[in-house]
């Protein structure tokens, strides 16, 4: 039989308490258990980027975690970006910008900027480049989205 | 009427929802009691597959249903999944049942489908599910399909070949017996799969009380699929609805029929609840469709002055194991090589070959990169012999924009010959030349040579058939609410029809694009459909929405000039109203008017207007439309290393009129990272058995952020004259242009080393390979 744990995970904000099988990824938990389909799974072995989300502060596959492994933890996905349903400045620009098409690694690659622009509130095209390089996008050919996270950057100096 | 939308950049609609985790892809559907599909898959690429035990499986806890093809329905077993583009040269029609009947052509082809009450247990329980598999000899290559004893992917074909066809323009080989000059190359080219992030998959509720399915899918084209759910369970149109949700990109391969639809129907039925499925990434490289494969033996014939006087060779290219397209992807790849050129004489023989992988379909571009690399690699080949400039000898090839309409001599696919409607190619290479500063780049490559790098500059000029019909349709409807709704069958994948649509409807209703809701790829909306693909929404959908708009704003005129008792030339459309020119506060709202025009009950309307304030457009083109481009690469080459870096990147683009140039940049932008991945960096790799070996992306490589150059961007603008709204297809183009320009740009700066680039893509291996080969005295 399924071996299972009882957990409690806080997740934008709001601590959720489940019983889950040990096998459960972080991605199946927030997406199924949760009902945050924001996140999204694209490859299952950590490459895409899509399922980013942050745990602790810090970005992380959540095709790669397990539920379990984020017992007593912070998770934060893209549905807390923008509060009370007004766009950050970084999905704002996003929007401004095209830098999204399909919009199925959006949620991923938000979170990984939201990460690299609070420790780069100032970067480089070639920075965010490299910021993007865990990142999988097919549709937009990635100009859009550095053109959207150099324009976010500055409007979140500006205080925007 | 003016344009108020159309040509603006404005925001996407989609946008907002996308951008907060609101979205909703298939895999984001959760219906009450659903259950979930795992599939068995073979693990050959061919074998006869003999007794099925799933008495192991169907003890496991949760597993509701085990099947099988012999538990399928009997129109289901009776038949193989729908040709959907059924030719004449084709041969041996093969296609595939929805399970394995007897024998397994590719790896990862179904044999049994597991129902659970999870995915996890679901797969699970496929681990179960004993075969017994008798393995047979398997093709990998498709050149060796051709060979003499090849092992046959289809057990008991008459050979490997699928289909076999010419393509003749004026007399080939007696213009190449009085050529000045005969140059042959060999050209191999693999292009990988679409890779779209957003893997397949599909949700299907049998309901029992209406005996009906719907069936949600991630796909290209609602109707079509509805189309072959009909087919395959032989039901009334009544019985089936196809409703496409957000897709995470399709690239041509979502737009296919594949055999888990219709297990999980036939699952659905069995259990009586709603079946998922959804493809994980494993699969996606085993099952979805790809391009691979092309060989090709090509010569060209010039004068001395280097202009061309005949194109004319041999294509052998791999379909797989199956035809779902027939002979498309071949096709239109071969009606793609003239391109922009001049070109009298042409003899193209085609042969399309099965092998025992995936089947190949249209992925972005659909055959037509393959050409143009085929085209281009010829033009840098007269360019290199006859010591010419490369752009010089394109200029002199030049289709003249005089000579628009311009007839090539070929049938294009749509079934009509191959015929540019309009475009000034010798006006797009010069744009784009001067945006790249080509002219400045000799002094550029020779001052990077002293510091030992080596810099290469590339050109492409590429002709796109896009536009294709039959149709597309829209109903264009205004509620008693006064709100406004167009349905269409058009499927987007993220090329923001939701917008662009509306911007083209308020523009005829006078009213805000966000006052417009676009319902895309639901069946129950509108009666017919294809679908997106092929760079033709714009054209057939665009003119559809055009059209019905239109009919339904001179409708609202017609009901109000009774309601007002004025003359419908004295009103005009703006913010939700019918208002009189000369004194706008004398109006009717689209509510009042909606309202009057669905009648009251009991009251005649009969010689009135057909009820409704709506109308229903299927716009049919002619013919196929032509967008060109001209790309120009400049790379740098590490010859340590074989690294390619891409300096900078322009696009010259002609697709007619831009509905929207911020969305258009961002498909042009987008297709060049995939030209780049297809130039650079993506293979799919089998072993000899055709066992694939590149199945995730550790070894299937997808271009990069840090891979993917900034593109610059020339906009030209010759609007078509075979649609109402000029527009031309944009999705395919910066996708097909790219290849060519690279691998030039890479032969440009291998140079000095003799070496010449004749396949794609050209891995950092692959040049260091070419580099140690010259460094060994055997280039040419």
């Amino acid at each position: 039989m399924a071996d299972t744990r009882n957990i409690t995970v806080t997740v934008n904000g709001e601590a959720h308490s489940r019983e889950v099988e040990t096998r459960l990824t972080l991605a199946d938990f927030l997406r199924h258990e949760l009902n945050l389909t924001g996140t999204h799974v694209g490859c299952e072995h950590g490459v895409c980027g899509a399922c980013t989300v942050l745990v602790g502060g810090t970005s992380a596959r959540a095709c790669l975690m397990l539920a379990v492994q984020c017992e007593g933890q912070e998770v934060v996905t893209v549905e807390s970006l923008a509060a009370g349903g007004k766009l950050n400045p970084l999905q704002q620009a996003f929007q401004d910008h095209h830098g999204l098409q399909c919009g199925f690694c959006t949620p991923g690659i938000l979170m990984t900027l939201t990460e690299f622009l609070r420790e780069y509130p100032d970067p480089s095209e070639a920075e965010v480049r490299t910021a993007l390089t865990g990142n999988l996008c097919r549709c937009t050919g990635y100009q859009a989205i550095v053109a959207a996270t150099l324009d976010a950057a500055k409007r979140m100096r500006g205080g925007a | 009427m003016a344009s108020t939308w159309f040509g603006a950049s404005v925001k996407r609609k989609e946008d907002p929802a996308f951008l907060q985790g609101k979205g909703r892809y298939i895999d984001d559907i959760h219906l009450p009691g659903m259950l979930h599909a795992a599939f068995v898959r073979s693990p050959y690429a061919h074998a006869k597959v003999g007794r099925i035990d799933k008495d192991a499986a169907l003890t496991m806890p949760g597993v509701h249903a085990v099947l099988t093809f012999a538990d399928l329905p009997e129109p289901v077993r009776r038949q193989t999944l729908p040709l959907l583009v059924p030719h004449p040269a084709l041969r041996q029609p093969f296609m595939p049942h929805a399970l394995v009947k007897d024998e397994a052509c590719y790896v990862g082809e179904p044999v049994a489908c597991v129902i659970a009450d999870s995915r996890y247990l679901a797969e699970d329980a496929a681990d179960r599910v004993e075969v017994e598999y008798q393995p047979l000899p398997a093709v990998n290559d498709c050149r060796d399909a051709l060979g003499e004893g090849a092992p046959l992917a289809h057990a008991g074909a008459e050979s490997n070949v699928a289909a076999r066809f010419p393509l003749r323009v004026g007399d080939a080989d007696r213009a190449f017996s009085g050529a000045a000059h005969v140059f042959r190359e060999k050209i191999y080219q693999h292009r990988g799969g679409p890779f779209f992030i957003e893997c397949r998959g599909a949700i299907a509720q049998y309901d029992a009380a209406a005996d009906s399915y719907l069936l949600h899918v991630s796909s290209q084209g609602s109707h079509r699929l509805k189309r072959c759910m009909l087919e395959m369970f032989d039901l009334g149109d009544h019985q089936v609805r196809v409703v496409t949700p957000d897709v995470g990109g399709g690239f041509g391969p979502k737009g296919a029929f594949y055999p888990e639809y219709v297990n999980i129907a036939v699952a659905s039925r069995l259990t009586g609840r709603p079946v998922k499925w959804i493809e994980d990434r494993r699969e996606n490289f085993l099952t979805t469709h790809q391009e691979r494969d092309q060989y090709w033996d090509m010569e060209i014939a010039v004068e001395g002055n280097a202009k061309i006087i005949g194109v004319r060779g041999q294509l052998i290219h791999e379909t797989g194991a199956y035809v779902p397209w027939g002979i498309v992807l071949p096709w239109i790849t071969a009606t793609t090589v003239p391109g922009p050129y001049v070109i009298p004489n042409f003899k193209l023989d085609v042969v399309s070959v099965f092998t025992n992988k995936i089947q190949t379909t249209p992925v972005r571009g659909a055959g037509r990169p393959e050409a143009v690399v085929t085209m281009e690699r010829l033009m840098d080949r007269v360019a290199r012999e006859l010591k010419l400039d490369r752009a010089e000898v394109r200029r002199r090839n030049f289709i003249q924009p005089g000579q628009m309409p311009y007839n090539v001599g070929i049938i294009f696919r749509d079934g009509r010959p191959v015929t540019y409607d309009s475009g000034d190619y010798p006006a797009c290479q010069a744009a784009a030349l001067a945006a790249s500063d080509y002219a400045g780049f000799g002094s550029r490559q020779a001052e990077a040579r002293k510091a030992g790098r080596h810099l290469g500059i590339g050109i492409s000029n590429a002709v796109e058939a896009t536009g294709l019909g039959p149709y597309e349709g829209a109903t264009a409807r205004i509620a008693t609410s006064g709100k406004i709704a167009v349905y269409t069958g058009a499927t987007p994948q993220g090329q923001s029809h939701k917008t662009t649509l509306a911007q083209i409807a308020a523009d005829q209703l006078g009213v805000d694009y966000n006052d417009v809701t676009v319902v895309t790829a639901d069946t129950a909306t509108i009666s017919l459909g294809m679908g997106t693909f092929a760079a033709r929404t714009a054209v057939n959908a665009g003119s559809s929405v055009h059209l019905a708009a239109k009919e339904v704003a001179a409708k609202a005129k017609k009901i109000a000039a009774g309601m007002m008792e004025c003359m419908e030339d004295d009103l005009e459309l703006d913010g939700g109203y019918v208002r009189l020119k000369s004194a706008p506060d004398v109006r009717k709202s689209f509510a009042e008017i909606a309202v009057r025009s669905i009648g009251t009950p009991g009251f005649s309307m009969a010689g009135g207007l057909a009820p409704g304030l709506e109308h229903t457009s299927y716009f049919t083109p002619e013919q196929s439309v032509y967008s060109n481009g001209t790309h120009v690469a400049e790379v740098e080459v590490d010859i340590e290393t074989g690294a390619v870096r891409i300096l900078r990147f322009t696009v010259a683009h002609d697709c007619g009129r831009v509905i929207n140039p911020l969305i258009v940049d961002g498909q042009v932008v987008g297709g060049v990272a995939h030209g780049v991945g297809n130039a650079l960096f993506e293979r799919m790799v089998y072993d000899e058995n055709a066992q694939p070996l590149t199945t995730h992306f550790g070894e299937y490589l997808l271009p990069l952020a840090t891979d993917v150059p900034h593109v610059d961007l020339v906009h030209l603008e010759t609007p078509s004259p075979l649609n109402p709204l000029g527009v031309k297809g944009a999705g395919e183009g910066g996708t097909i242009a790219s290849i060519a320009a690279i691998l030039s740009a890479v032969e440009n700066a291998l140079e000095p080393f003799g070496v010449t680039v004749a396949e794609a893509p050209i891995s950092p291996q692959r040049i260091v390979e070419l580099l140690g080969e010259h460094a060994l005295g055997r280039t040419r």
